[in-house]
């Protein structure tokens, strides 16, 4: 019988961090979109003076989410940054939730 | 093949406006997308609604749609009458709308013929990276705890010699690493969709879920455990045996302690290389019942021996 051969992915966390370039390439927007995310706080690049812009890996999600809500519900950027924050927001009122049950 | 009902998927008569299919869609939509909706059926249903609508939303289409009757039930076996869109116009252009893929047979076979592949840019159909893929993974706690191998099933739409859309099941063995938690992605590149033309494939995205457990409830990295207690363990203190997801361990119960107070053993929660958790104990005490008159005497002399108002904070 041949050997399971078992993928190891990558763990998208805080800690992971890309570039502009790679945060384009993994979720097939251009830089220009991602600039208008950023500047409508959907995301939030970490850079010191001079230096490149740097996302965590949660932010990933947060860029795909909002194609996927302008594309599938016609929300406009400010609608989903609204949209992001509310769901985040929801998610941690369910953990919490659980817990008391 | 199975015979949809678009007008029952959408929730409107067959005689619907296409102002009121189009605000059924609408409210459908927003209430079960996927990014919207946890419910792990909303993404089928969201493809279902996105399908009735494609159909619907078209004159065209509807109509032809409209001339099978209205006496099919969804889900019964379905053939089309011969030459059932002469006339119509839609042939051949294949779908339009968002997020096609993964439409059922019955959409595929009638209407959706020059359909070339997934991909939300379909215009370029013959050299596009493969679509990424989504996917939750239930773990149990434990699994996580530890770290495990996880295999995964699946479905998967391809394109066939046709030109048909078909779904298969695509397993696959992952790593997931010790610590991860719940909420969390895994990217894996290079298994999403199948790329077209020599492109490469799409990613996949693994979410992570936990199971729910009888015992412990995971809160990011901390593990939580409502610990029962007797009225002697709290008042005088004791050591307890407490289990964890790594194994039964011994916890000291301060004397004076009190329901609802939380202990915190370090480490015990997902860990990772870099993070911490641990596990959060929240004490209940637990009153035994007075059942026999000794019992009861006992309870009538603590009365007498430790007389205090538990209620002195809500000023009565």
């Amino acid at each position: 019988m041949a050997e399971i051969h078992y993928l190891q992915g990558t763990v998208l966390d805080e800690e992971l961090l890309c570039s502009l370039t790679e945060l384009c390439r993994l979720c097939g927007v251009t830089a220009e979109v991602v600039h208008e995310m950023v500047a409508e706080g959907i995301i939030t690049p970490s850079s010191s003076p001079g230096q490149q812009w740097r996302f965590t890996a949660l932010e990933i999600r947060r860029v795909q989410t909002t194609i996927r809500l302008q594309q599938d519900l016609q929300v406009n950027l400010p609608g989903c940054a609204l949209a992001l924050d509310l769901l985040e927001e929801l998610e941690e009122l369910r953990l919490r939730r659980g817990r008391q049950r | 093949m199975e015979y949809r009902d678009y007008y029952q998927i959408l929730g409107v008569e067959r005689n619907a406006s296409q102002e009121a299919i189009k605000q059924a869609y609408r409210k459908a939509a927003r209430k079960y997308h996927p990014d919207v909706n946890r419910d792990p059926g909303a993404e089928e249903t969201f493809k279902a609604i996105g399908e009735a609508y494609e159909v619907l939303k078209d004159p065209e289409k509807r109509a032809a749609y409209d001339k099978f009757g209205s006496n099919w039930e969804h889900g019964q076996d379905f053939e089309p009458p011969p030459n059932w869109d002469a006339g119509f116009e839609f042939r051949g252009t294949g779908s339009s709308g968002a997020a096609s893929s993964g439409f059922s047979d019955f959409f595929e076979s009638l209407f959706g013929h020059s359909y070339m592949g997934g991909g939300r840019d379909r215009h370029t159909a013959f050299r596009v990276k493969g679509e990424d893929q989504h996917a939750k993974v239930a773990l149990k706690l434990v699994d996580a705890y530890l770290g495990s191998r996880q295999t995964i099933t699946l479905s998967r739409s391809s394109v066939n010699q046709r030109g048909q859309v078909t779904s298969q099941p695509h397993t696959l063995h992952v790593v997931i690493p010790k610590g991860i938690i719940q909420g969390q992605r895994i990217r894996l590149e290079g298994q999403g969709m199948p790329g077209y033309g020599g492109s490469p494939n799409g990613d996949l995205y693994l979410e992570i879920a936990f199971q729910e457990d009888p015992l412990f409830h995971a809160e990011k990295r901390d593990i939580h455990l409502t610990l029962p207690i007797t009225p002697w363990e709290a008042a005088l203190g004791a050591r307890v045996t407490v289990p964890t997801l790594g194994g039964k361990v011994q916890l000291k119960i301060p004397a004076g302690s009190q329901g609802g107070n939380r202990l915190r053993l370090k480490g015990k929660g997902l860990c990772s290389s870099r993070h911490q958790g641990d596990q959060i104990i929240t004490l209940r005490i637990v009153v035994p019942e007075a059942a026999t008159a000794e019992q009861r005497a006992h309870y009538q002399t603590m009365a007498k021996l430790m007389p205090f108002n538990p209620r002195q904070q809500l000023g009565v």
